[in-house]
């Protein structure tokens, strides 16, 4: 009953002709190889300027298998997710677009679902997104018409059955889209994450994207957990990952980012990268601190291909996609394999 | 019970500008057991209204009164007589308080002093929390008797979301997290997996989403003149 | 002598509750120490007894300035009567700012029975405050009798009549 993103879906479950694969794309492709994907991300700009998209997209491209587009991140109003994923695909980047169930009904997200995938888009990350009151429009009514496990299992149905919400069919079939949702090992209540994570995958995710892994021991128990329930059979589970920029990022997001844990001695080694570095020399401690964070993020890597159950990493260095290619790269991963057609 | 509380002295102020003798009506439900607009936060804030007003130099007369119930029209009736004397009526009740009383005397402006804001309950002594947003199709049944509805910033179905920490939402570090509390009441109750089920979308039709609500009771109705 | 010519004497109430401050301030006459002639002491059972609405009714009607006296914390004879007390005059205070009155009107001071210097001081001080404040800008003390009585449905007081209620409150007619 569970979607198995891997095998071929037996004949009696696909109402559509057959077909090998879910949406076709790169990431789905790489990932039914058995290569372990990588993926990134890419925050459109604060205004309408396609060629910030095109210059962060040029720096990802040959790095990742896909891309993901932020959908107004942390509440703040940017460039569609859905606009710039169609730059992207110009572009032959592939994107993941991510949806936020704060903005939009179930009117508005299958119609922007049908014109993502008009637009040639193929990966959809489910959200539920940041609380407005952290972004830019806290006074803005927040929406949370259904929520991301509903949203997931909106999009399969779509997708697998050609049916919208209201049970209405969708003529000529429903929008190819690989299924991505969230999971946040590190939030509470523990014991609860992988169940929720269960239920994402019974509501049809392909894939997961975590959030920043930084307490590799808490997430090596939540993936025991995942493997136990046989999770990782059935969903394809990609670590997120970023590099620290300064010890004070490392700092504000030990102490300041809700369902976020950062160990000390990560904090300590970014304290401890600029020692030496005289303190008015700004662009020397920049640097000292920014070599440091790509050391720890490919070494974080190399830790997490150990992990059994994994399936590839998502690189999150919003406003530094410089750092991609040489993460990708240290952590050996370069250059990615082309997937079969 | 319906939680309200006053609005800032100096937004009734400027309501208020060139009205010189207003009504101030209180109710004795709802918004006298959590102090805002009862007997004597009618009379807290007509004297300080008055003397805002006196030293403006645009004295204002405010009479007092409080009823019993302000959202039926049988408890509002006797104030139809002598109100013509007023130019407004300043109520320190709900709003449905307010439109009980615009309904009742539409040729009079009637005005809110509240800012009413929840149905909820007192936690402790001077503090009041949310519980209901009257939604319409109660749930509390499959979760613990803790309303997603009103205590989730998100409305989640299937929660806790990802900002969910130590406890707290991600909203206010202050406020604990509605699914956690779910899950700790449904693991002491020995029912934490059901959880596990996934809950659908709802049917919002039943909340405000739907329009404005209406419930009918026909065996309560009174018959028909022509019957009678 | 002119009305110009007449020094500002602040009227001032003090609100003292008759185990420690009404105490003190008799000690504080019986031991012949001066404090401001123009205070008025209400006595009261305790400072718990004091609300909102009677401090900003007090001023309404025209003093300078108002007092609010009680035990020192930690011996209120109802446990935390003071302590009420002391939170609702800082509510008062933001009602009084808000109003646009100087919040330093209304003091809240503790004492023991045995501080009759003290009670002097302190009251002698806040004389000081209010003539450095002036005149309560609300103008002449109302005549007795014009503070609406208040009815109340909900326990069953009689309502007043609205022509009672409506009675002309002094101000603006």
């Amino acid at each position: 009953m569970m979607d198995q993103l891997l095998a071929p879906a037996p004949a009696a479950q696909a109402p559509a002709p057959a077909r090998r694969f879910k949406s076709g794309s790169n990431l789905e492709r790489m990932l039914a190889a058995g290569h372990f994907a990588v993926t990134g991300e890419i925050g459109p700009p604060k205004n309408h300027d396609a060629d910030v998209i095109r210059r962060k997209a040029a720096l990802l491209q040959g790095c990742v298998d896909a891309a993901n587009i932020t959908d107004n991140q942390t509440a703040v109003v940017r460039l569609s997710s859905i606009a710039s994923g169609a730059i992207l695909v110009g572009q032959g980047l592939e994107p993941v677009v991510q949806m936020t169930c704060r903005d939009r009904n179930r009117l508005a997200m299958q119609s922007d679902l049908l014109g993502a995938a008009a637009l040639g888009i193929r990966n959809v990350l489910c959200l539920t997104g940041d609380h407005q009151s952290h972004g830019n429009h806290p006074g803005a009514k927040n929406v949370h018409d259904i929520d991301s496990i509903q949203m997931v299992r909106m999009v399969k149905e779509m997708r697998d059955e050609g049916l919208f919400q209201c049970g209405e069919e969708i003529s000529g079939g429903g929008p190819p889209l690989l299924i991505g949702a969230a999971a946040n090992p590190f939030a509470d209540p523990f014991e609860l994450r992988v169940h929720r994570l269960a239920k994402k995958v019974a509501a049809g995710a392909n894939f997961i994207q975590t959030q920043l892994v930084f307490d590799m021991s808490r997430f090596r128990e939540y993936m025991k957990r995942v493997v136990d329930l046989g999770l990782h059979e059935k969903v394809a589970i990609l670590a997120g990952v970023g590099p620290l920029k300064s010890a004070g990022m490392a700092r504000h997001m030990r102490d300041k980012v809700p369902g976020m844990v950062v160990p000390d001695g990560y904090v300590a080694r970014m304290e401890a990268a600029v020692e030496g570095v005289a303190a008015e020399d700004k662009t020397a401690r920049r640097e000292a601190w920014r070599a440091e964070g790509i050391r720890i993020c490919i070494e974080q890597i190399q830790e997490l291909r150990e992990i059994e159950g994994l399936r590839g990493v998502h690189i999150m260095a919003i406003e530094w996609e410089e750092a991609i290619r040489p993460i990708v790269e240290g952590a050996g991963l370069f250059p990615r394999p082309a997937p079969e057609a | 019970m319906i939680v309200a509380k006053q609005k800032p002295l100096s937004e009734l102020t400027a309501m208020l500008d060139g009205y010189r003798n207003v009504l101030a009506v209180g109710c004795g439900t709802c918004v006298t057991v959590c102090f805002a607009g009862g007997v004597k936060e009618v009379g807290i804030l007509a004297s300080a209204l008055r003397m805002a007003r006196r030293l403006d130099g645009q004295p204002m007369s405010v009479a007092e009164t409080t009823v019993q119930r302000q959202c039926e029209a049988e408890y509002i009736a006797p104030l139809a007589e002598g109100l013509d004397e007023f130019d407004a009526i300043l109520s320190l009740g709900c709003g449905v308080g307010v439109q009980t009383l615009a309904e009742r005397f539409p040729d009079k402006r009637v005005l809110p002093a509240l800012d009413t804001t929840f149905m909820g309950l007192p936690t402790e002594q001077g503090v009041w929390e949310e519980r209901c947003q009257g939604c319409g199709h109660c749930v509390l049944d499959i979760t613990g008797g803790i309303c997603p509805v009103s205590r989730c910033a998100k409305q989640l179905m299937n929660g806790p979301c990802g900002g969910s920490q130590g406890g707290m939402c991600e909203v206010d570090s202050d406020t604990p997290c509605a699914w956690q509390l779910i899950w700790e009441r449904l693991d002491r109750q020995g029912l934490a997996d059901r959880l596990l089920e996934i809950q659908p979308p709802r049917d919002w039709s039943t909340s405000r989403d739907g329009g404005p609500r209406r419930i009918v009771r026909d065996d309560l109705r009174l018959p028909p003149p022509e019957d009678v | 002598m002119t009305a110009a010519e007449t020094p500002f004497e602040p009227k001032i109430v003090a609100f003292c509750c008759r185990h420690c401050a009404y105490a003190a301030a008799d000690l504080a006459g019986t031991s012949r120490l001066a404090y401001p002639p123009s205070l008025n002491i209400v006595e009261l059972p305790c400072t718990g007894r004091v609300d909102v609405l009677e401090l900003l009714r007090t001023f309404e009607d025209g003093v300078d300035g108002l007092l609010v006296a009680g035990c020192l914390p930690g011996r209120c004879h109802y446990l935390a009567g003071n302590l009420h007390a002391r939170q609702r005059v800082d509510y008062a205070q933001r009602w009084l700012e808000d109003i646009g009155l100087e919040g330093e009107r209304l003091r809240m001071i503790n004492l023991s029975a045995a501080m009759g210097a003290q009670f002097a001081e302190l009251a002698t001080e806040m004389a000081e405050t209010i003539k450095g404040l002036g005149p309560s800008p609300l103008g002449t003390r109302r005549a007795a009798g014009e503070i609406p009585s208040i009815g109340c449905a909900a326990c069953g007081d009689p309502a007043p009549s609205l022509a009672e209620s409506a009675h002309d409150r002094g101000d603006g007619r």
